[in-house]
């Protein structure tokens, strides 16, 4: 389980842990979409290490190495499956460049874990509820999802229970065949489900009782305001990309082999990309219920 | 003339899946300001019948509510919930199931929101709330890390901030300890007392609450056979045949009264009976 | 028996539950756990069945360590009433809720069926045997929970709060039911906060706080005793409420129960008159 610490909230002051939830999801967007695009080792290289000093400062390291830990037998395996299907599929190419090709793949695989993990580590459910809520999207689903995560460490001591309740009347798990052992769960799920629907009815009368639907606008008691902050951390991921970009265009060859074919038309879907967040970013901004401020007013260079 | 804030007239309800009625031809009335208890056996409708102040039933349950009940003047079968939950709120048994929010703060300024009303506003009225209850230090907790007693009054908090006019509690200290319930009463006594809500309390623990009461209703099968004087109440036969948790002091008194040994009275609370016996004694 | 030396008890997230426990309840004996919410009650029952195991110390029931045995074998000689009985229902009818924990311990088919009726009849609950559990109302569930587990005839019967939303009624059946089954030598462990329910039943007390057992001793004495309950976040029963603040009138002041209340108030007034 270790590789969920990773992705459980851990409460700390931080100024990542402070940065609107949005921000983080930009920056999270953003670099998940240039691990996806960047194919070769260096940028990729390049994006796990940059995020490091965001580890750090947010105080999360013993979680991210944890999850570091945990996600090496993965890595290994991406590395030994890229290898080894490269190595009898495509026959043409170098160990050298096998070897590069199946680093890139696994220091993705890295790259994503990392960034999900910093977002989930350094962002409360709470505010990520409030985010939600203030991004548009309708309450009730905000509120299923905050009240989800409220139940969880219930649910999940409720079915400890449930299994102590029923071990103490002679069930044992670990017995017998393994259909058998489906079936001796069943007295754990059947209670564990009815009383989850009868927790539901609970809530549902005291939501009812507190005048749930009285009004089509509910107002809120606290408000996400995206701060200074906030702009530097998405001007920055924007910054990175363009960065990497610009790094790549300049360091690759003469078009003769598809591979760089794809590379740059992926480049070009990254500059529209840019185009079209910084459009989006402009909109969220507009779409903020609080007037925001600004430490420095951001300044992207488009690239074309 | 006063208007009742409550009025309940010929009032009988039938649960959807139910053969019998929960209860039957109820006619109550309850003036502004007063500390009711409704107790009786289970299953006697008292949280049938008090679950018809909010308007949960008949709009949450269905089934078919007969007569007519008129809640703050205003008519339970034709106003929606969230209509009448302006001015009835309330509490419920499992302090658990009553709080969702991932924060104390949150969870009392719930109702607020819902209301629609203005940050300023909804911020003044939850520092209010969870002062008078007690638990503005837990502000900032998650419930889960809260004991049963500090989550209930998390939950009376809730309902405070709306500032309703009526407040029902559904045995809201069935699963708390002896402590916490002791905690409690002394909040819900406060809010009658001091904000002078009209206080509906449904208990089967009377030891530590009678003698806050204004009022006694005992119900059994369906049908209200007590209301009255809390000391009358339960000094009376009948609750003592329909099987009522009669205080401890009242039995007291009863017992020595049975033997002969009059006392002024009869106390509703172990303080009273003291005084009364001391007094006898002094003689 | 159930015996436990030097028991301590800290759950995987790193909290210590019980901390030095010492205790030895013979066969027979009527015992009330009692102390606040948190102070390891719940988790010292569940070391009697096996369902935890000690991280330091001993459990022994009728001689054997808990940790050389399954909880289900120990789980036949004692048997845990959870205080939830929606955590344990799962079945179709009453009956086959009844049948569970036999079929578990492997009774014979006629064993099963005199078994089921002889619990059902004691509980009074026959006329639900093909009832589904989930249609009964809470009181009846907490009966079929009960009947669940008296079924196998444990010699040793835990219940965790089995006062918590029961009337008054409810509450007087229960208690006479616990008395007459420690009559017929079984050995009761109640695990509650409701004093006045044990000052009607006056067992052996044993007072726990942060883990430990800081009292252990008769109903009477436990009860009585304002610093000690103080301590252990209980509060007094009525009747020695009452007494305790008359004890300057030269009243007895380690009264708990109602009659004998009334008893000695009687002839004190009546001496006066």
């Amino acid at each position: 389980m270790s590789i969920f610490d990773g992705f459980k909230f851990r409460s700390e002051s931080s100024p990542i842990h402070e940065m609107d939830p949005r921000a983080k999801f930009i920056y999270v967007c953003i670099l998940f979409s240039s691990a996806i695009i960047f194919n070769n080792i260096i940028p990729l290289l390049i994006l796990f290490l940059i995020q490091m000093p965001i580890v750090l400062l947010a105080k999360v390291q013993r979680e991210w190495l944890r999850s570091m830990k945990a996600s090496a037998f993965f890595a290994t395996l991406i590395f030994a499956m890229n290898f080894l299907s490269l190595y009898f599929y495509a026959g043409h190419e170098t160990i050298c460049s096998i070897t590069e090709r199946s680093a890139a793949m696994t220091m993705r695989f890295l790259v994503l874990i990392q960034t999900f993990s910093i977002f989930f580590l350094t962002t409360s459910p709470d505010m990520l509820g409030l985010a939600l809520e203030q991004s548009g999207i309708p309450y009730e689903i905000c509120f299923a999802f905050t009240t989800a995560v409220r139940f969880v460490p219930v649910l999940a001591e409720e079915a400890q229970t449930i299994i102590d309740a029923q071990r103490a009347r002679g069930l044992e798990l670990e017995r017998g065949n393994i259909i058998r052992r489906i079936r001796n769960y069943i007295p754990i799920l059947i209670p564990l489900i009815v009383n989850a629907i009868r927790r539901s009815m609970e809530l549902a009368e005291t939501m009812e009782s507190r005048a749930w639907g009285a009004v089509k606008n509910r107002t809120n008691l606290y408000a996400l305001r995206i701060k200074g902050r906030d702009i530097l951390l998405i001007a920055s991921s924007f910054v990175i990309l363009i960065i990497l970009s610009i790094y790549l265009d300049l360091h690759s060859g003469p078009i003769n082999n598809s591979d760089d074919a794809l590379l740059n038309r992926r480049l070009r879907l990254v500059a529209r990309i840019i185009k079209i967040k910084r459009g989006i970013l402009t909109f969220r901004l507009r779409g903020c219920k609080r007037p925001f401020e600004y430490a420095e007013h951001p300044r992207l260079d488009g690239y074309s | 003339m006063e208007l009742a804030i409550i009025e309940a007239k010929d009032l009988t309800y039938t649960y959807p899946t139910g053969d019998r009625p929960a209860f039957k031809d109820v006619n109550l009335k309850i003036d502004e300001g007063e500390f009711i208890i409704i107790t009786g056996p289970s299953g006697c409708g008292k949280t049938t019948l008090c679950r018809c102040f909010n308007g949960l039933i008949p709009h949450f349950y269905g089934g078919r509510l007969e007569g007519e009940i008129k809640v703050c003047g205003l008519n339970v079968k034709e106003n929606p919930i969230h209509k009448i939950a302006r001015h009835v709120g309330m509490v419920f048994q499992n302090p658990e199931n009553q709080l969702f929010a991932l924060s104390v703060e949150k969870d009392v300024a719930f109702g607020l929101e819902n209301l629609g009303v203005p940050r300023e506003e909804i911020r003044r009225r939850v520092d209010w709330a969870l002062k008078i209850t007690g638990v503005y230090d837990l502000r900032h907790r998650a419930p889960h890390e809260l004991s049963g007693g500090q989550q209930q009054r998390v939950a009376i908090a809730s309902v405070l901030a709306m500032n309703p006019k009526v407040i029902v509690l559904d045995e809201p200290t069935s699963f708390i300890d002896p402590l916490g319930a002791e905690q409690i009463f002394q909040v819900i006594n406060s809010l009658n007392s001091d904000l002078g809500i009209t206080t509906i309390l449904v208990e089967h623990r009377l030891d530590l609450i009678s003698k806050y009461a204004d009022r006694m209703i005992v119900m059994n099968e369906g049908k209200i056979i007590l209301d009255g004087d809390p000391r009358e109440v339960l000094t009376s036969d009948e609750a003592r045949l329909i099987g009522v948790g009669i205080p401890k002091a009242t039995l007291l008194y009863k017992a020595l009264k049975a033997k002969g040994i009059s006392l002024d009275g009869p106390p509703l609370s172990s303080d009273e009976a003291c005084k009364l016996i001391a007094e006898a004694m002094s003689k | 028996m159930i015996v436990m030396e030097n028991v301590y008890f800290t759950y995987p997230n790193g909290v210590e539950a019980l901390r030095g426990i010492d205790l030895k309840i013979e066969d027979g004996e009527f015992i009330a756990i009692m102390g606040q919410n948190g102070a390891g009650k719940t988790t010292l029952v569940k070391h009697m069945n096996g369902l935890l195991k000690p991280t330091r110390g001993r459990v022994l029931v009728d001689d054997v360590e808990t940790t050389k045995v399954s909880v289900a074998k120990l789980a036949r000689k004692v048997g845990l009433v959870f205080q939830n009985p929606d955590h344990q229902l799962f079945s179709e009818t009453v009956e086959d809720e009844i049948r569970f924990a036999l079929k578990n311990f492997g009774f014979d088919e006629e064993t099963i069926k005199k078994r089921v009726d002889w619990a059902l009849n004691l509980l009074d609950l026959e006329r639900y045997r093909n009832v589904s559990p989930f249609m009964l109302s809470g009181g009846e569930r907490k009966r079929v929970a009960l009947a669940s587990v008296l079924a196998w005839d444990p010699s040793i019967i835990i219940l965790d709060e089995p006062t918590i939303g029961q009337d008054y009624r409810q509450k007087e059946r229960l208690r006479q039911f616990i008395m007459q089954l420690n009559q017929q030598g079984k050995t009761i462990i109640i695990v509650t906060h409701d004093v006045e329910f044990v000052a009607e039943c006056s067992p052996k007390i044993l007072l726990m706080r942060e883990g430990k057992i800081i009292a252990e001793g008769e109903a009477r004495e436990i009860l009585t005793d304002e610093p000690l309950l103080y301590q252990a976040s209980i509060s007094m029963p009525e009747i020695a409420k009452i007494f305790k603040k008359l004890s300057a009138l030269g009243l007895p002041s380690k009264v708990i129960d109602l009659y004998e209340a009334a008893n000695i108030l009687y002839e004190r007034l009546s001496d006066i008159r």
